[in-house]
């Protein structure tokens, strides 16, 4: 096994600008030019698979002294990898692939850094220029495919348009709201000649990267936030690509609202601090959940009335009146009708909002929020997060997520794929801090976690990443352990194994009868375990662990702890009975939450005005 | 429903028109009419729309219009305030019986006859959608062989340029 150390990124991000410099005006070949481009864009860590429309720019990079590339086994893993790369470090993540297969291989990384907002730049070889439009091997036309989800996209032929385009890819893919764009390069264009040519800015016309908050609406804002009785902080994942915590921070201890964050928000806010009220939505806490349906004003930073968090969209929030601040002015009004628009980078936003409402304070005093904490703290005394170990002798998954954020702490980043493993993981881990929270929300792509990891460990050398994953995604992406294991990317992967698509057959349980079509996938505990993880991880270059019981959990996880030279695999064997609580059934109203099976909360009566 | 117009202003890009018109039947709006063609600016093409479609999904659809980096700037030009204009070919079977009748309809819609042959005519006619709907019922009780419509383009009144105003912005 290759023992390359992983080179710490921010070590060689430096002076791309220098580099750029150097290189205009220099005589080189298309592909050459790309990975110039890629090193003056500051990438140091690129992830992907060469082949044939490809292989001219495999030749220079094979040469670059900047450039880490990554060979992946599946194109969908070098997708999700520069996504865990990107979520993790705030960086534009980077992938490559050839023409055709390969190029459609990274449409659902694509597809689902385009729904969460990730930064990410995807390079695809095109077959040569005068092949296109012929059917030609391994032809596939990637910028018609992904134009609905790419930020931007774009074709080149011309290898002296090959800089620009990868400048601009950058550019647009950080600036405004992020996102991925892809650059499709041609096979004649990397092999012939081309004068360099860096730009020194970025001009389009056509492109908005963001206005400055409105400082009438901010103000507005502000007035409601000091007024309200009943006011609530709905965070999302804008506040963490935005980089914004800490003005959240102030805001939230200057307002004395409480504070909910999304599925893509966790960790804006230290799960720790006494006004976060936990995660909102389908399986969202009751306090959070109960908190905007009781709010009479809903301050939405970065998030956007998403049906996962709204429930039916009619009767969400009845009460609020409803600011919303995002960098996406498109995302204003989409769902939800807002009294008070703000459209600006949250960071303005908070440095704006924070002496705003200290003015506002200053003509209102300060608002009494005694009887809404009151009302609160019931409900979190009430229905706090917890679960009903199983029955059957098995370890309940929910203690196994719990222990493992417990025992790694509040510096490790984990990641998920898509399940029921997913929102324990997002319930039952306490998150300090943001980017340490990297999952599939808004396209809920099963098989992210691993990947994901991958690349977050590449961008994170330092940090203990987690990936949880379910027996089903991990099936669908685990061959990158391999390229873990050779590329030295000692990643941990906790198996959630319950033999079964988990959140599917919680859905069979409650609404089809517990008739389990398709779900079992005999993997788990009394089964055939086909594939054995344990064997698989040993087969893959990792070290393979199982644990079958709570008292076994801690002893596992400290061992996989202690395991630092090489990925390690934990098939952690739970109950498939356990299921997500509390629920709220989709299409049905955050007011009819379930806190458990048949057990809905009471609401105080007489709240309503 | 209502009917609205739309100019859209966008780079002269390959792939623009794909983008925008995408962008419509991505987010389930039927598109009525579209037209395309360069403006005074080379490098500056514009498209107009003709959608059905109430306010507040037009409002979205805007919005996600403008997040195309290829795209300038959009306009709702409304009926009252511009000037709405498609162009119709219709070739009509017409010997010389009925030739008489069919050119008198010609005359009545200041439409013209841009080819004639033994037994037939080519008429052409410009006009606001509503004025070449007339026409076609008039034309109606003959024999109308082919048709063929442009998509609507469209104008502001009055002095003011969309095309200034987005580059005006744009060298902002």
């Amino acid at each position: 096994m290759a023992q390359v150390k992983a080179p710490k990124p921010s070590a060689l991000a430096a002076q791309p600008q220098a580099l750029a410099q150097a290189a205009t005006g220099q005589e080189m070949s298309g592909a050459a030019a790309i990975i110039k481009s890629l090193e003056c864009a500051g990438a140091t860590d690129v992830f992907g698979l060469p082949g044939g429309a490809i292989l001219p720019t495999y030749d220079p990079l094979m040469d670059s002294q900047r450039l880490r590339h990554i060979l992946v086994r599946h194109e969908q893993g070098a997708g999700h990898a520069a996504q865990g790369y990107a979520h993790a470090t705030g960086r534009p993540g980077v992938c490559i692939a050839t023409s055709g297969p390969g190029a459609t291989n990274l449409v659902t990384p694509i597809a689902d850094a385009n729904m969460d907002s990730i930064p990410m730049v995807a390079i695809t070889g095109q077959v040569g220029a005068s092949l296109i439009g012929t059917d030609a091997f391994q032809e596939a036309d990637i910028v018609g495919i992904t134009a609905p989800i790419t930020k931007h996209n774009v074709l080149v032929t011309d290898p002296n348009e090959i800089p620009q385009a990868i400048a601009e890819a950058f550019y647009i893919a950080t600036h405004g709201r992020p996102g991925p764009v892809l650059v499709d390069i041609t096979k004649s264009a990397q092999q012939a000649p081309m004068t360099f040519n860096w730009p020194d800015h970025i001009e389009l016309p056509g492109f908005n990267s963001g206005a400055r908050p409105h400082a009438k609406t901010v103000q507005e804002a502000a007035r409601l936030l000091a007024t309200a009785r009943r006011p609530v902080l709905y965070v999302g994942g804008g506040v963490i690509r935005s980089g914004a915590s800490e003005g959240l921070r102030k805001l939230t201890d200057l307002s004395g609202a409480a504070v909910t964050t999304t599925l893509m928000g966790r960790g804006a806010l230290p799960d720790s601090h006494p006004q976060h009220v936990g995660m909102p939505g389908m399986h969202g806490t009751v306090a959070a959940v109960a908190s905007l349906q009781k709010a009479d004003l809903v301050v939405t930073l970065g998030a956007r009335f998403d049906d996962r968090v709204t429930g039916k969209l009619e009767s969400f929030a009845p009460h609020a009146t409803i600011v919303h601040a995002d960098i996406d002015p498109a995302e204003i009004g989409k769902n939800r009708a807002v009294d008070v628009p703000i459209v600006g980078d949250l960071k303005d936003v908070f440095a704006a909002l924070v002496p705003a409402l200290e003015e506002e304070h200053k003509k209102h005093g300060k608002p009494d929020l005694e009887a809404w904490w009151t009302q609160i703290d019931q409900w979190r005394d009430t229905y706090g997060l917890g679960y009903v170990p199983t029955d059957d002798g098995l370890s309940s998954p929910q203690h196994v997520i719990q222990r493992l954020g417990e025992i790694s702490g509040p510096d490790t980043i984990f990641t998920s794929g898509v399940g029921q493993h997913q929102m324990w993981a997002s319930q039952f881990i306490k998150y300090e801090r943001p980017n340490t929270w990297i999952n599939s929300g808004g396209l809920g792509t099963m098989g992210f976690s691993v990947p994901a990891a991958m690349g977050a460990k590449v961008g994170e050398p330092d940090r203990t990443v987690w990936s949880i994953d379910g027996d089903g995604c991990f099936q669908m992406t685990n061959q990158e352990l391999v390229t873990c294991a050779i590329n030295n990317i000692p990643i941990k992967v906790a198996i959630i194994n319950n033999s079964s698509l988990g959140m599917v057959r919680q859905w069979q349980t409650l609404y089809y009868n517990e008739r389990y079509s398709n779900t079992d996938l005999h993997t788990g505990h009394g089964t055939k375990r086909i594939p054995d993880f344990v064997k698989l991880a040993d087969a893959m270059g990792c070290v393979g662990l199982r644990c079958e019981s709570d008292g076994d959990v801690d002893a596992t996880i400290k061992r996989a702890m202690e395991i630092n030279d090489q990925p390690v695999v934990v098939d952690f064997t739970v109950s498939r009975d356990a299921m997500v609580w509390p629920m709220v059934a989709a299409g049905t109203s955050n007011d009819e939450i379930q806190y458990a099976r048949g057990i809905a909360p009471e609401w105080d009566r007489g709240e309503e005005e | 429903m209502t009917r609205h117009t739309l100019s859209v202003l966008v780079e002269n890009k390959p792939g623009v028109l794909a983008r925008v018109a995408g962008l419509f039947s991505r987010r389930a709006f039927n598109i009525h009419s579209l037209a395309v063609g360069q403006t005074e600016h080379p490098e500056v093409s514009r498209i107009t729309v003709v959608v059905d479609v109430d306010q507040l999904p037009l409002e979205q659809v805007t919005k996600q219009l403008n997040k195309l980096v290829h795209v300038l700037k959009i306009v709702e030009l409304e009926r009252d305030k511009s000037v709405q204009r498609d162009l119709i070919l219709v070739k009509v079977r017409a010997d010389a019986r009925q030739r008489a009748d069919v050119l008198q309809i010609v005359e009545l819609f200041r439409a013209h006859v841009v080819d004639v042959a033994a037994d037939s005519l080519v008429i052409e006619a410009v006009g606001a959608p509503e004025k070449l709907e007339a026409l076609l019922t008039a034309l109606s009780t003959h024999d109308i062989r082919e048709i063929v419509q442009s998509g609507t383009v469209a104008i502001g009144r009055g002095s003011r340029s969309i095309t200034e105003r987005a580059f005006e912005r744009a060298s902002a």
